[in-house]
């Protein structure tokens, strides 16, 4: 299929058509309107269902009622909104159901502002709601990346059943870029499985359920969850590296948006001499911390590591994490939806190296 | 000297006016355009408060490798169409890059002599094409002619492109204004 122009939200919405979403519920909010506008006329036309939900906490809990009965599903929504559907994570979590959930990041706390941020990386990672459970979570840095990380997201949820998150920034939702989708029209449903309830006649009943009163099924509960959420860890870390095919003295990890900024500060610094790669996490749950530690070893002792994200310090501490003490974790980072300009990073770059 | 042959160099412009100019608009064509001739190519417009009755821009990169910052701070290109973008805006043009100014609407100098301005009675131009409403493509044309980043021809195609179907009645008076933009832009800088 040929090369179309097209806005990150609405490209994410046509590639959940082409992984096979067939419904989606949601409640607008900005930055991200653009997915329900463009799934309220595109679903019916490849025999699918959008229901405008009256709260993101109806839209979570139809997710979980369509999931359990195996329809591929989608939701979507900005901070706030996703702070609403927390509770329903959990439950989504706790009965192994697949789904799909858009962040398009905005400027919090509270109602915060529109304009872009990454300030819900904590929340993405480790947060939303109550329990011993993850989401795995996928962090486009391009329209393009964000429709190949759509029709990664239904695979990775229908593989382990566990809702998978795509993180973005406003940015990325509103800007257009060419973008290429993969196959045509709306594409297959889930494999054949026995977890969905399709009715019990003539088998044995299959139950959807988050409640165990007795503490030893719901420990042997927990020690399933954390068997999958340690294969996906071993499994399916996703990472790239950008100029590190020479000696590099500072490493750069940025992810999404800020890692195509950061790239033109690299770009920048680096006609000055200064030699400078970056790490940048696609999953950021789970944590591509080998990858992470290997990009900075490769350095030795002296190298530097500078993280830049839109917010006031959130993955940095997976960073650190990652370097074990083993040197010094700088930071710069802008909130409220301040977006830092590549000068600005490249200005970071140089006091640290320059 | 600007030429009619090829997409030149990588670039980028910003175009800003009143929410409603269509600037956002003209800039799609542009990125469509681009995206036509091979070109990597982003259009980030401002999505903020200052959209409802002030200011809407957007922010068209063009390049032959991956894009990396889609926001620029220093642009190559600006094309104003209303004083308040000529004031926020102008200043912050890369020093030798091109300045389009929306004459109909702004009666202020830029006050950069080292970047080209180019000063366009868009809606003149755009009456007179019959199009009133199509002084944002008087505009976008203006720049293709003081710059030449692309044939003319390739944004002609991606305004056909971009009002197909029901909204096809657009294309002829859209693409004369176009025209007229262009013109106007190949003037010798004043």
């Amino acid at each position: 299929m040929a090369k179309v122009l097209m806005k990150g939200n609405e490209a994410l919405g046509e590639a959940a058509i082409r992984a096979g979403c067939v419904h989606f519920f949601g409640y607008p909010i900005t930055p991200q309107t653009e997915v329900p506008e463009y799934l309220v006329k595109r679903l019916p036309e490849v025999g699918g269902a959008f229901v405008q939900a009256e709260s993101e906490v109806a839209s979570i809990n139809m997710v979980y009622g369509a999931a359990g009965v195996g329809i591929k599903c989608l939701t979507s929504s900005s901070s706030p909104g996703i702070s609403l559907m927390a509770e329903g994570m959990s439950y989504l979590a706790a009965c192994e159901l697949p789904c799909v959930i858009i962040n398009i990041m905005r400027a919090g706390p509270g109602l915060g502002g529109i304009l872009p941020s990454q300030s819900d990386y904590n929340q993405a990672t480790k947060g939303h709601g109550h329990g011993d459970y993850e989401l795995i979570v996928l962090a486009p840095a391009s329209v393009q990346e964000a429709v190949d990380l759509m029709t990664l997201a239904f695979d990775l949820a229908e593989q382990y059943r566990n809702p998978v998150m795509i993180c973005a920034d406003g940015m990325i939702g509103q800007m257009m870029e060419p973008v290429e989708f993969p196959g045509e029209g709306r594409g297959e449903p889930f494999k054949p499985n026995d977890w969905e309830l399709t009715g019990a006649k003539g088998r044995a009943r299959r139950v959807v359920n988050s409640l165990f009163l007795a503490p030893e099924e719901l420990f042997a509960h927990n020690i399933h969850l954390k068997e999958k959420y340690d294969r996906i860890h071993r499994d399916e870390m996703r990472s790239d590296l950008y100029g590190a095919d020479e000696p590099y003295d500072l490493l750069l990890v940025a992810f999404g948006t800020m890692a195509r900024i950061s790239k033109t500060a690299i770009d920048e610094v680096r006609r000055d001499g200064l030699r400078v790669a970056m790490f940048r996490p696609i999953t950021l749950n789970p944590y591509p911390t080998p990858a992470l530690r290997a990009a900075m070893d490769a350095m030795g002792p002296s190298g530097k590591v500078l993280t830049v994200e839109m917010n006031m310090g959130q993955m940095v501490h997976d960073v650190r994490f990652a370097a074990e003490g083993s040197r010094t974790v700088d930071f710069y980072g802008t909130a409220g939806g301040i977006v830092p300009s590549p000068d600005q990073v490249a200005a970071k770059i140089r006091a640290l190296i320059g | 000297m600007p030429t009619d042959t090829a997409v030149t160099t990588d670039t980028e412009v910003l175009m800003a006016g009143f929410g409603g100019q269509g600037t956002l608009l003209a800039g799609k064509v542009l990125a469509q355009a681009s995206m036509d001739l091979g070109r990597e190519v982003s259009w980030l417009p401002s999505y903020g408060p200052e959209m409802r009755g002030g200011t809407a821009n957007v922010i068209v990169c063009i390049a032959s490798k991956p894009i990396g910052s889609p926001l620029i701070e220093s642009p190559r290109g600006l094309i104003v169409m209303n004083l308040p973008s000529l004031e926020k805006f102008a200043p912050k043009v890369r020093p030798g890059g091109v300045i389009i100014v929306n004459q109909s609407l702004i009666d202020r100098d830029p006050h950069r002599d080292d970047c080209t301005v180019v000063k366009v009675p868009s809606r003149e131009l755009a009456q007179q094409a019959g199009a009133i409403r199509a002084a944002n493509f008087v505009m976008l044309g203006a720049y293709i002619g003081a710059t030449g980043v692309m044939p003319p021809a390739a944004i002609e195609r991606a305004i056909a492109e971009e009002f197909e179907g029901d909204k096809a009645r657009f294309i002829a008076s859209s693409v004369a204004a176009f025209r007229a933009g262009v013109k106007a832009g190949r003037q010798p800088a004043h």
